[in-house]
């Protein structure tokens, strides 16, 4: 339930301050979201890059980079997922406990990119895990990751504790696992994650 | 006559009995380091097999990074491959980009402007301390200096990439050079910043130089740790700054004279021990020296052209034949091998990538050494792995 803004600016000119425990919750979640240390390729440096003096990720409290998987919040797929990786990726994903999101950092790591042709090179890692925020670019500014994080932030802000939209880690019925792919004689297998992505039906 | 084997133990892989004997009694502990590691630079795993805490056997494994590289390039045309040579060796897209055009160049026989080759020099010797700092950096936070000689190497590394953004228009991935020349001139503003940037480098390497080279932690992890001796180093091929940290003479902007590197004076820094604590040094020197390459070439830079006019960038079809090109990058020897059969694409594309064979000799520098020190000895071979898996 929404406090009324008027009412509520009102009592904290008297001192009082209001607030509901859903926008208290996220307030707080929303501000310590850990990144996990977790580079793939050349966007890694550029999320380097975004942690160092200049841009300064410590302002949005995320600043904590994470060697484990069981302590970040946060994924950031940075670079290109070969079919090799694919399968660690998502083990690592698994590893993680909820809440937990996922940026795509970059093109290769949306849809395979400038090596999409490639043999070897998924074509987007939304194939089989979950992706909350994509962020074009070859590779993206350190601009550009902030701006996914603040996209990430609003996100985590706006989700409700109860009802339908409300996050992961409050539905005992959402899925918690999600199937690791192995190497297959010519692709991986599953080749995607029907519940994640379901295949593009081409009209023709 | 039989070809000599560098590593005749090495041949029969994984399963040959450790060369260090176990002393102890208890089992062996088989640890996978990667491809998920803080301290592997990407996706790479080593599989080291230890004694308490030594290392006894390394196998390391590449491919998590495969991005065929060089089967997409068999099937586009010259040009087109020039964007992916920025993404092979992402921290020196530039030099990547000298090393293909200069491949191109010996196959196609053109000419580089002069203006041109003066602008190459300057931006390849600006990636090369950019590359280095950086690698320092990384070097100390594994280490576990989380942080800040990385803050200070990234502070001077974006001075750097301010310069190529407002040139070639990209921070990382430039795409600048040309078959015949760069593809645009850098504005009379431009080289005011790059000299003003190159006047405050000195002062960076002395901040840098005093926070780390005699730090005692440093000197203790790294002096008599991971040692390579420059036999060695010349039958496995190392290049760069391992080579010279060994002792070995052998830089390419003084041995093959590409460029216009016979007009600048400048001397190779070379190491005693072979150690991590040596190519420390090698580097920090090496900045030195790009230091006063920069000097000079940003003050003797001349007016003219910066393309070729007789030569062609795209559309164009090489006699059959082949053509070796390499360049002294960052982070040693980095060559591009094209076969032509007459076509607009090449038939054969085969890139010499320094990181990968630098890390050859991971498991010979790494054996009888502490688990922790494995961490160090890996960062000092500064590899990327764009660039090894390819």
């Amino acid at each position: 339930m929404a406090v009324d803004q008027q009412l509520k600016i009102e009592l904290g000119k008297q001192g009082v301050f209001v607030t509901t425990i859903e926008e208290l919750y996220n307030w707080g979640r929303k501000n310590s979201v850990w990144p996990m240390q977790f580079g793939l390729a050349c966007c890694a440096i550029e999320m380097i890059a975004t942690t160092m003096a200049r841009y300064d990720l410590a302002r949005f409290g995320a600043e904590v980079f994470r060697p484990s998987p069981r302590q970040a919040d946060l994924m950031i797929i940075s670079g290109t997922v070969t079919k090799k990786m694919a399968p660690q990726v998502v083990r690592l994903y698994n590893q993680m406990a909820e809440p937990r999101y996922v940026i795509a950092m970059g093109a290769c790591a949306i849809s395979g990119g400038p090596f999409k042709q490639g043999y070897n090179v998924l074509k987007g890692i939304d194939r089989y895990i979950p992706v909350d925020v994509h962020i074009p670019g070859c590779p993206p500014r350190p601009e550009a990751l902030i701006q996914a994080f603040m996209t990430l932030q609003k996100k985590i802000d706006g989700q409700p504790l109860t009802g339908e939209e409300r996050p992961r880690h409050l539905n005992p019925e959402a899925q918690g696992e999600f199937p690791v792919p192995e190497q297959g004689a010519h692709d991986l297998e599953p080749t995607s994650n029907p519940g994640v992505w379901p295949i593009p039906v081409v009209i023709r | 006559m039989t070809p000599s084997i560098a590593h005749p133990d090495r041949v029969e892989g994984w399963n040959r009995p450790p060369i260090i004997e176990p002393d102890g009694e208890g089992e062996l502990l088989e640890v996978a380091m990667g491809p998920h590691h803080p301290s592997t630079h990407g996706v790479f795993r080593m599989d080291v097999a230890l004694d308490g805490e030594r290392v006894i056997r390394l196998k390391p494994v590449f491919g998590y990074l495969h991005r065929n590289h060089e089967k997409i390039a068999e099937g586009a045309s010259y040009l087109a491959s020039m964007p992916y040579t920025d993404r092979l060796d992402y921290f020196c897209s530039l030099t990547n980009n000298w090393a293909y055009a200069l491949a191109v160049e010996t196959l196609v026989g053109q000419q580089v402007p002069e203006r041109a080759e003066y602008l190459r020099v300057i931006l390849a010797e600006l990636t090369r301390i950019q590359n280095h700092a950086s690698t320092i950096g990384f070097l100390t936070q594994e280490m576990g200096a989380s942080g800040t000689p990385l803050m200070y190497a990234f502070r001077e590394r974006e001075k750097i990439l301010d310069l190529f953004e407002q040139l070639t228009g990209s921070r990382m991935m430039c795409n600048y050079m040309r078959f015949g020349g760069c593809r645009v001139d850098i504005s009379a503003a431009l080289l005011d910043e790059a000299r003003k940037i190159v006047a405050g480098l000195p002062g960076f390497i002395d901040e840098f130089e005093a926070l780390l080279s005699t730090n005692e932690i440093l000197m203790a992890r790294c002096q008599g740790i991971g040692k390579l001796k420059p036999e060695l180093a010349i039958n496995a091929g190392i290049s760069g700054p391992m080579l010279r940290a060994s002792g070995v003479d052998y830089d390419i902007r003084k041995v093959d004279h590409y460029g216009i590197y016979d007009r600048f004076k400048f001397r190779v820094p070379l190491g005693d021990h072979g150690d991590v604590y040596d190519r420390y040094m090698v580097r920090v020197l090496e900045m030195r020296e790009s230091v006063t390459i920069l000097e000079q070439a940003l003050k003797d830079i001349p007016a003219g052209p910066i393309m070729d006019p007789k030569s062609k960038i795209r559309g164009f079809r090489p006699k059959p034949g082949e053509a070796y090109g390499r360049i002294e990058a960052p982070k040693g020897e980095l060559g591009f091998y094209l076969i032509s059969d007459g076509t607009p694409n090449p038939y054969r594309y085969r890139v010499r990538p320094p990181s990968l064979i630098n890390l050859t000799v991971l498991e010979d520098m790494c054996l009888g050494e502490s688990v922790a020190d494995v961490v160090v000895i890996f960062g000092s071979v500064d590899i990327v792995l764009g660039e090894v898996d390819r």
